[in-house]
């Protein structure tokens, strides 16, 4: 769709942030290279340049990892909450001062607009780490006993889709508590970890309290399955999820997984439709659809099935893909190629079993991985684009008939991430939301976060939350009454 | 049926006991195996007490059918009706009193030798169990306000959390407790709102078999709370890794077979509690009913609508 006036490029300055050619682990307060010297390089998805060079943790360096943060739990966990506050509320400063730069950063390396980066991933980053600040002084107040104690050395593995993020989700409330920390970013965005080591040295952080080390699933696998972590966050597939699942059996590590999602986007005939679209728009479109809560089914009540179609299809055509450094893009790149063909095989699919797929005109840059914004029609439960996380800018949309309906079809998963509902009817929104079997529903809104709410899933989801005081618990040993553990 | 009966010598010996064919407690029925099987159950001195169903895979299936059928109701119903009908259950076993205190003296040994004092101590067993229901009655609609709560979002949002039960629980009660720990694995998970299909201890599980009698009259719906006896074993294998079963309390799993069955639990990522020391007389903290709890969280927008610039 032509419109009247064009928008000029408004590309942020990538001059603002300075990326090494090379970076190493950061264990025990140093950067140091590999054991085995193994690298790998990290790219940017928008333009496939080589960002950096960063050295490949393998299972010996998980070893030396987990050793330093044992030997600086002793000292951490002893700290008087009050002063592990302070270390945290510096973080949240320095976040918050280099915000822009990591902003910058994040862009690059994961792909995704700067609109979101520096609107959505920054500030709530830096609001995670001022909110676990707070609790680190008052854990006898959080409900989890007087005594209860820090279990030890965490060790997290967390996903690319919200590098800084999820650092944060992991990091923030096992300092406060007391552990000391080994994380494992994923491969394809290594950089804002690194950067945050170094937030870690501008803060004073006592060495060996946080290490990071860049690799692949095996170094993942490695620091799951060490003998001496008392505690596993992860955050990825739920594949991935179920193994860690096994290789914890027997042992008595603590666990929380946050895994995948195939959320249920319910708008009722009597949605405020306008509002509707732009959730609708936030709920699969927001990071490109890589969300493991993003409302990829769309349940449309049949009678205002046309009227909110049209409505969509024309909000599609205003969004805008391209530089993910432009202030005015919407949609920016899919973070890797294997991603892209991930998502590309499932949308195949999805026409081969005979749902109607639909995108708006886009142009797509010739470099980088990209794919439009998409949208299938005529989709049935049994399609697997109704089953299957995309992970991607894929929106299914189903139909029904009765609000009963509409919750079978949302239950009919066996993930339970998370459910948005539209109506203007509160009695509704309240009964369905009720019925859900989601951990985060939103009604009248969507894929909004904040610090202080828990999040986290229903069956093949996950366990555990993250955020809000319930966010504590997974880093905590009660202090039980029966004077077990 | 207890061997107290049998060695009783007294004027009245003439009269032979009624013995009590023990059945399963499925679906609110009481139903035998499936398989036809039974197994022999004895008191500790090794004397018969009586057969017990051996229930199969087959049983295992069925309660789950029953259980997750019960879930609706069970989960939907108020806290406070809840409450009532553990409470119920707690004033039932108080008027059986006496023959839970013979079944538990006779399961775990107490009996014969130094009658006296053994049957003092499975009587402070039996009490401690009633009194568990009570405690777990009050919970049901307390749990909620210790555990969930509003969230003070950064936005013009209402958000709140709420703990919401995980569905349908696999629950191996423990092998020695036979009747206080049995109660003390069961009472929370059904309180918070879940349905269970328990498996009573290998041993010992006449008393978990009676304990069906008093939940079939307690107002219990039937299915929300399933009982089959058999080998720990053999019926918790298929429940570890049954797709429709979303958790499994491991007491009465030994280290071994615990770690089997969380193997085949992490399919479809059931939550696991861990078989861990446990001393049953002690009051409970809450850690048995928020490991089968789940917490939902609802945002709403506040007035507000965002962009559009419309309000309430």
């Amino acid at each position: 769709m032509a419109s009247a006036f064009e928008y000029a490029p408004a590309p942020e300055s990538r001059g603002i942030v300075d990326i090494a050619p090379s970076y190493g682990l950061f264990i025990d307060g140093e950067f140091v290279e590999a054991a085995d010297g193994k690298v790998f390089k990290t790219v940017s998805p928008s333009t496939e340049e080589v960002l950096s060079e960063v050295a490949q943790a393998g299972e010996a360096d998980v070893d030396r990892a987990v050793k330093a943060a044992r030997k600086a739990f002793g000292k951490w966990s002893a700290l008087p909450g009050s002063e592990r506050a302070k270390y945290l509320f510096r973080i949240a400063r320095i976040i918050q001062e280099r915000s822009r730069e990591l902003a910058v950063l994040e862009t690059l390396d994961n792909g995704k607009p700067i609109k979101e980066t520096r609107d959505a991933d920054l500030p709530l980053v830096a609001a995670h780490f001022f909110y676990y600040a707070g609790w680190a002084d008052k854990l006898e107040h959080a409900g989890f006993g007087p005594n209860a104690k820090p279990l030890g050395v965490a060790g997290q593995v967390i996903p690319w889709n919200f590098p800084l993020l999820m650092l944060a989700w992991k990091i923030a409330p096992a300092l406060a508590t007391g552990n000391t920390v080994v994380l494992k970013p994923a491969e394809t965005t290594p950089l804002s970890a690194l950067f945050f080591a170094d937030i870690c040295r501008q803060a004073g952080l006592p060495k060996g309290v946080v290490n990071i080390l860049p690799g692949y699933g095996d170094a993942g696998a490695a620091l799951v399955a060490h003998p001496d972590v008392n505690k596993v966050a992860f955050t990825g597939s739920t594949a991935v999820g179920k193994e860690i699942a096994r290789t914890v059996a027997g042992t008595h590590k603590k666990v929380t997984l946050e895994l995948g999602g195939k959320g249920a986007n319910i708008v009722f005939d009597d949605a405020p439709i306008d509002q509707a679209v732009e959730g609708i728009v936030n709920g699969i479109f927001f990071n490109q659809g890589q969300v493991c809560c993003a409302g990829s089914r769309l349940l449309v009540q049949e009678s205002i099935q046309d009227e909110l179609l049209d409505s969509l299809k024309r909000r599609l055509s205003t969004l805008r893909l391209g530089d993910p450094l432009d202030k005015n893009t919407d949609i920016g790149a899919i973070n890797s190629e294997e991603q892209l063909s991930r998502i590309t095989s499932l949308v195949e699919q999805g026409e081969a079993e005979g749902a109607e797929r639909w995108s708006p005109a886009c142009e797509i840059p010739t470099s980088g991985y990209w794919f439009a914004p998409t949208l299938f029609t005529n989709v049935t439960q049994a399609h697997r684009i109704a089953r299957d996380e995309i992970f991607g800018p894929v929106l299914s949309v189903l139909t029904f008939r009765t609000p009963d309906e509409a919750v079978a079809k949302a239950n009919n998963t066996p993930y339970g991430l998370s459910a948005g509902i539209w109506t203007e009817k509160g009695s509704r929104i309240l009964a369905v939301a009720g019925k859900l079997r989601a951990g985060v529903v939103w009604s009248n809104t969507f894929n909004k976060f904040d610090p202080t709410s828990p999040f986290g899933g229903y069956k093949e989801s996950g366990f555990g939350r993250e955020g809000g005081r319930h966010g504590l618990e997974a880093y905590l040993a009660p202090s039980s009454p029966e004077g077990e553990r | 049926m207890s061997t107290a009966d049998k060695n009783d010598k007294t004027e009245r010996a003439e009269r032979l006991s009624v013995f009590k064919t023990y059945k399963l407690y499925v679906g609110g029925k009481f139903p035998r195996s499936e398989s036809g099987r039974v197994y022999e159950v004895t008191d500790a001195k090794g004397n018969w007490l009586a057969n017990v169903p051996l229930s199969s895979r087959k049983d295992a299936r069925d309660a789950v059918v029953a259980a997750r059928k019960a879930f609706g109701a069970w989960s939907g119903a108020t806290a406070y009706n809840r409450g009532q009908i553990l409470y119920r259950i707690a004033e039932m076993l108080e008027g059986r009193r006496e023959q839970y205190v013979r079944e538990v003296a006779d399961a775990e040994g107490l009996s014969p030798a130094k009658a006296k004092s053994n049957t003092a101590k499975a009587a402070a067993q039996v009490d401690a169990a009633i009194d568990r229901w009570v405690w777990y009655a009050g919970w049901t609609d307390k749990i909620a306000q210790v555990v969930g709560g509003g969230n003070p979002v950064a936005g013009p949002f209402f958000n709140l959390s709420s703990p919401e039960p995980t569905g349908v629980v696999a629950v191996l009660a423990p092998q020695e407790s036979s009747f206080l720990g049995l109660v003390s694995v069961v009472a929370p998970v059904i309180a918070t709102g879940n349905t269970a299909i328990v498996v009573a201890s290998e041993k010992s599980p006449l008393p978990a078999l009676s304990l069906g009698e008093v939940l079939a009259t307690s107002d219990l719906p039937g299915g929300v709370v399933n009982i089959l006896s058999g080998r720990t074993a053999e019926i918790a294998t298929p429940l570890a890794a049954h797709q429709d079963v979303n958790a499994i309390d491991l007491a009465g799993a030994d280290d071994v077979l615990a770690k089997e069955l969380e193997i085949a639990a992490a399919d479809n990522l059931k939550r696991v509690l861990r078989p861990q020391p446990v001393d049953y007389t002690a009051t409970p903290g809450i850690d048995r009913m928020t490991a089968f709890l789940e917490t939902k969280t609802v945002w709403h927008p506040t007035g507000s609508l965002g962009a559009s610039g419309s309000s309430y």
